[in-house]
């Protein structure tokens, strides 16, 4: 996945002299993932640059190079220290195109290393999807494979609004292939297996491991439909509402704390339009409400094959009352 | 720099301390670079060459009524303060963010990975001894790269204002990651901004132990005396990589290192004891065999720290848990089987 994002990253730059990629150690170091690796050596440093170590200061910034005609793309190094650029994201970048009554588009891709899983410290594994997508003004996306990265990188950037772009950093390092002339859909959620039981809706690191759900839970006959969300914000209703119309049945994964967390949100649409053809609450396997822990508790924390395992089983078990 | 800051100035006793504490804090720090390479622990954040900054700006505070600020680089700053080791360490082997041992029983605040994250708390508790009529001085420690934030800002104006007994002290060890100060601060130096915000300024050679020893004296009796906030910056040299997944050779060579680096902090103290007759050879190998031990002490603690049991992951949420995390904790043990 970070060799689709390096290529996305240096096409982009190629096709659109406006392309700007900002952020702390993302030039010569190439970010400490390695997502801009090359990038400053090839387009320069007025095109691939470091900034001072100031979260506030890159979001600013890139909303004041969106108001001067560029692209930006800034990263932020880990999940956690988008925080101090929440108020930039929240009160200036998410509504100057609302703001100026739509004079000022943001064309602005902020990638953010995402989520937990490589027994990182504190502020290295957090997941924003929700603190973002309740933002008006923000859409949300996540890629799960290095193919979806490519493709859904360049796509947000493309986009004239703001993107916040989750990379599930515990797959960077994951190969695969991309089909580089043949995108498919960009937009909406994407069934990656299909089935007819139940359907896990997850999006980032958790389809991998939903997917690997699935397989073991076809040895017990049970068929799983696996639907990759993709975009958090807007969250695709109708694919969600034609998936579980086919399996009657669903259960949302995600490593974010379970309170108030997108499950819900999810939970809510497929409740609106399911309704009727409903076997069973809409459940979910999440994080728990508690910040995330340390390296040596982070297994008991993101979902695991049997907590997902369980969860399938609680809505194929459930008996009206 | 303030060159008037003579090691002739400390009582021999203290020197012949300074020296076992940065020796102590040299080899630990090596030990724990290897105990990552071993994969003893995941990560570790090193800090060859910043041993006299941490040890010198610590031995200067009050155990008893100052406290004291860290970020993920302060090791050097915990041996000082008498802090258990392997309980500093455990953060390292990722069993508790934070560290496990008591902040208010040590004075040292949990341990800190954002950037600049503590340095407005620093402000804050000074401010409560003024408040409080106490007599306490907050020492907080950030870096060159630190000093970008607007948190980091906010607290120096905050401090000024209100006096604030604190001393904001600044490693500058001339590298934020891949960034060089040169690039991040603008103006070169971190100490300049201090005359801004109303706030004293000192500049001290952060590889002789002694003179930031007499800095973060001569600071602390300042804010001590209802003056106000002082900033150290304290030159220093990271050498080696920013973390144990740092790759130094992308931003600068080893010939650069060696040429920037300055006068090895251990070795500057050494020479020094060595020549105005304070200590022998034979004090500097007891002083590093006693190093050695201590190091092999916290690996055996590092080794033996089991991993947390899961529940504490819903214990420390609140003071007061709610109904809700205690049913999530319920519904943890059922389905992880740990009843
Ligand atoms: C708010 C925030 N942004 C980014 C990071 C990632 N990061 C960790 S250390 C570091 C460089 C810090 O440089 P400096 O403040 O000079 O301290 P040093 O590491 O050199 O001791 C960065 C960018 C972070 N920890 N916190």
């Amino acid at each position: 996945m970070q060799a689709a994002l390096n290529r996305a990253l240096a096409e982009i730059l190629a096709e659109d002299p406006k392309a700007v990629v900002l952020g702390e150690d993302v030039g010569r170091l190439g970010g400490v993932f390695r997502i801009t690796d090359g990038l400053q050596q090839r387009f320069g440093a007025d095109r691939v640059f470091d900034t001072p170590l100031a979260e506030s200061g890159i979001l600013g910034m890139s909303v004041g190079l969106a108001m001067a005609g560029f692209r930006p793309i800034p990263e932020v190094q880990f999940d956690g220290f988008a925080y101090p650029a929440v108020n930039q994201i929240i009160t200036q970048l998410a509504r100057m195109n609302y703001r100026s009554r739509g004079t000022l588009p943001m064309p602005v891709t902020l990638r953010v290393p995402s989520f937990g899983g490589i027994r990182a410290p504190e502020h290295h594994g957090e997941s924003l999807e929700a603190l973002f997508a309740h933002v008006p003004g923000l859409k949300v996306v996540s890629p799960s494979s290095p193919h979806e990265a490519y493709h859904l990188l360049k796509h947000s950037v493309a986009r004239p609004d703001p993107v916040i772009f989750m990379e599930p950093k515990s797959r960077y390092w994951q190969k695969g292939d991309v089909a580089l002339d043949d995108a498919g859909p960009l937009e909406g959620a994407k069934v990656v297996r299909p089935g007819k039981h139940v359907t896990l809706v997850a999006w980032g690191a958790m389809v991998a491991r939903c997917l690997a759900v699935a397989e073991l839970a076809a040895e017990d006959g049970i068929e799983v439909e696996v639907l990759d969300l993709r975009w958090l914000k807007p969250i695709d209703a109708d694919g969600l509402a034609a998936s579980v119309a086919r399996t009657r049945r669903a259960v949302v994964v995600h490593e974010a704390p379970l309170t108030s967390g997108l499950g819900a949100e999810v939970a809510a649409l497929i409740t609106e339009r399911c309704f009727d053809t409903l076997r069973a609450p809409v459940g979910r396997v999440t994080g728990f409400d508690v910040p995330y822990p340390s390296g040596d508790l982070e297994d008991e924390y993101i979902p695991n094959i049997d907590r997902i395992l369980f969860g399938i089983q609680r809505v194929l078990e459930y008996r009206r009352g | 720099m303030d060159n008037n800051l003579q090691p002739a100035a400390l009582p021999a006793e203290e020197l012949r301390q300074l020296y076992r504490l940065v020796t102590a804090v040299r080899q630990l720090d090596l030990a724990a670079i290897a105990w990552q390479r071993q994969g003893i622990i995941p990560g570790y954040a090193p800090e060859l060459g910043q041993e006299a900054a941490q040890v010198g700006s610590a031995f200067a505070m009050d155990p008893e009524l100052d406290f004291v600020f860290p970020t993920y680089r302060e090791m050097g700053v915990a041996l000082t303060m008498g802090v258990d080791m392997t309980a500093y360490m455990s953060t390292h082997k990722a069993s508790w963010h934070g560290g496990l041992y008591d902040p208010v029983q040590t004075r040292l605040a949990p341990i800190q990975a954002v950037v600049g994250g503590s340095v407005l708390h620093a402000v804050g508790w000074a401010h409560g001894q003024t408040l409080s009529g106490t007599r306490g001085v907050a020492l907080t420690y950030f870096g060159d790269g630190a000093s970008s934030q607007g948190d980091v800002h906010e607290a120096m104006n905050f401090a000024g204002v209100l006096k604030a007994p604190v001393i904001f002290f600044v490693q500058n060890n001339c590298w934020a990651i891949s960034l060089p100060t040169e690039a991040q601060v603008a103006g070169g130096t971190v100490a300049a901004r201090a005359a801004g915000y109303g706030i004293k300024a000192i500049t001290v050679d952060g590889n002789d132990a002694a003179a930031v020893v007499l800095a973060t004296r001569e600071a602390a009796a300042h804010a001590r005396a209802g003056h106000g906030p002082v900033l150290i910056e304290a030159m220093t040299y990271r050498r080696g990589p920013h973390s144990t997944s740092d790759d130094p050779g992308r931003y600068r060579s080893l010939e650069e290192e060696r040429r920037d680096a300055g006068a090895d902090p251990v070795q500057l103290l050494a020479d020094r004891l060595l020549a105005e007759g304070i200590a022998d050879r034979g004090f500097l190998d007891t002083a590093l065999q006693d190093a050695n031990a201590n190091a092999d002490r916290v690996r055996e603690g590092v080794m033996q720290l089991g991993t947390r049991p899961g529940s504490e992951m819903f214990d420390f949420v609140f003071a007061e848990p709610t109904e809700a995390l205690k049913a999530q904790a319920r519904a943890w043990r059922e389905e992880s089987e740990h009843v």
